[in-house]
């Protein structure tokens, strides 16, 4: 038991290690700003704040409607990036004893579906920008 | 007291590293291109050029547009930057020598990617730019599509090492994967360049059509933050590369780290050859890349990968 408690905190320890690098990081972001904050000028004047459309003066907003073509894109990476994300618990072990040739045929019925999917979302001509 | 000695190595790694492959990237597309690049800062051959940029965005103003959504302007640069350090603390230079060494490192590693991404997409609608939306919708498409095609191809390498744990998948390394793993190798490799958005796949930023895209209203240090980022994306993707299909450390005679560096630069300069020897991609035709070839190749080795290993028995 006491085993595998020290595995526990081994686990949790080094995603500490994670959490102190994000602070690290989020304090040169920070460090950086600070300095730049105590160096820079600050004038600003109506024109500079304007929105930057190559000079000439912005024609209404710039959160403006446009269709997002790539949504089906979306849709395929969800379906695809989940099923993928199965893989890699999958993949450390598949080949391991006693598994073989079962979990080998599985992969290919896993490989199966996605690349049936893809084949119907190009037959369908979703794959081609519109 | 090691746990401090690797995350200050990590840290001080993020902070030169990057500005070497950008300094690489000045003298090498010059010289590709029949320029000189940088001669005069620090005096020989304009070494401290990066260093005088530095302090020049360091002193500019940071003007904030009056219609952009402030707080997630303000914030984005730092989001695009910081995962990229956090990877690094994962990736091993040497057998045993990672100052993290998660046993799903592999996975960790993809995930915190993505995060740097998300500020590329923050920045684009924050601005209220119509050239920064436009860039940030592409920025966001591009994710989608390579995102697959890169996680296919890194599960082939785990696959291949029966292990997430990236120190197991580098020591696991033969020189034979360099065959078995190649096309897994190329799509992951193409893939991390489009998700940096660099050349030629960088229909997002594309300076010469919308000004850059999601950075158009940045300027000062968080504009070198977010050029920062691509940089140490550069040194990341090349990492991972290095660790999942070039076998890390391994290597004759030189001391591992030594054989990571050099991996990881010459992967860099491939980078930047790239960027010098193709034209950009149209945005369908980046789509099209992704899913009708990448991700089919991807789909094709996990069954080789599959079959080769337990066929083998390795």
């Amino acid at each position: 038991m006491t085993d595998y408690a020290s595995l526990v905190r081994d686990y949790y320890g080094s995603y500490v290690l994670v959490a102190v690098l994000f602070l690290v990081g989020g304090g040169i972001v920070a460090g950086g700003l600070a300095a730049n904050r105590l160096l820079r000028p600050s004038r600003p004047t109506p024109e500079k704040l304007t929105t930057y459309e190559c000079g000439v003066d912005p024609v209404g907003e710039g959160w403006a409607q446009s269709h997002v073509r790539y949504y089906v894109f979306t849709y395929l990476y969800v379906v695809f990036a989940v099923d993928a994300i199965f893989l890699f618990p999958w993949a450390t072990i598949f080949s391991a004893q006693g598994y073989g040739a079962v979990t080998l045929g599985e992969m290919f019925v896993f490989l199966g579906f996605l690349a049936t999917g893809l084949l119907y979302a190009y037959k369908k001509g979703v794959l081609t920008w519109v | 007291m090691r746990d401090v000695v690797a995350l200050v190595l990590v840290t001080v790694a993020f902070l030169t590293l990057p500005l070497i492959i950008g300094q690489a990237e000045h003298k090498v597309m010059a010289h590709m291109q029949g320029r000189l690049g940088p001669m005069y800062a620090g005096g020989f051959h304009g070494w401290a050029q990066l260093v005088a940029d530095g302090v020049k965005f360091a002193q500019k103003e940071d003007t904030v547009p009056a219609a952009a959504d402030r707080r997630i302007f303000l914030l984005a640069p730092g989001v695009a930057l910081v995962p990229y350090l956090v990877v690094l603390a994962v990736v091993p230079v040497g057998p045993g020598q990672v100052a993290v060494d998660l046993s799903l490192g592999l996975f960790f590693a993809l995930a915190v990617m993505g995060i740097g991404v998300i500020g590329s997409i923050m920045a684009g609608w924050a601005s209220a730019n119509k050239y920064s939306l436009l860039g940030g919708m592409r920025v966001a498409a591009q994710l989608v599509s390579y995102e697959l095609p890169m996680v296919l191809a890194a599960a082939s390498a785990a696959m291949a090492a029966g292990t997430l744990n990236l120190s197991g998948i580098a020591g696991a390394w033969q020189w034979w994967w360099l065959v078995w793993q190649a096309p897994a190798a190329v799509v992951f490799f193409l893939a991390g360049l489009a998700e940096l958005r660099r050349p030629p796949f960088d229909m997002p930023v594309a300076d010469s059509e919308i000004i850059f895209g999601p950075y158009t209203e940045y300027g000062g240090l968080r504009f070198a933050f977010f050029l920062l980022a691509e940089y140490a994306g550069i040194l990341v993707v090349c990492s991972l590369t290095t660790v999942l299909f070039l076998g890390g450390w391994q290597g004759p005679l030189l001391p591992g780290f030594l054989w990571t560096l050099i991996k990881v630069f010459l992967l860099a300069f491939v980078v930047i050859w790239f960027r010098v020897a193709f034209p950009r991609l149209r945005e369908d035709q980046l789509q099209r890349l992704a899913w009708v070839y990448l991700v089919p190749i991807a789909l094709g080795q996990l069954a080789l990968t599959g079959v080769v290993k337990v066929v083998t028995g390795a």
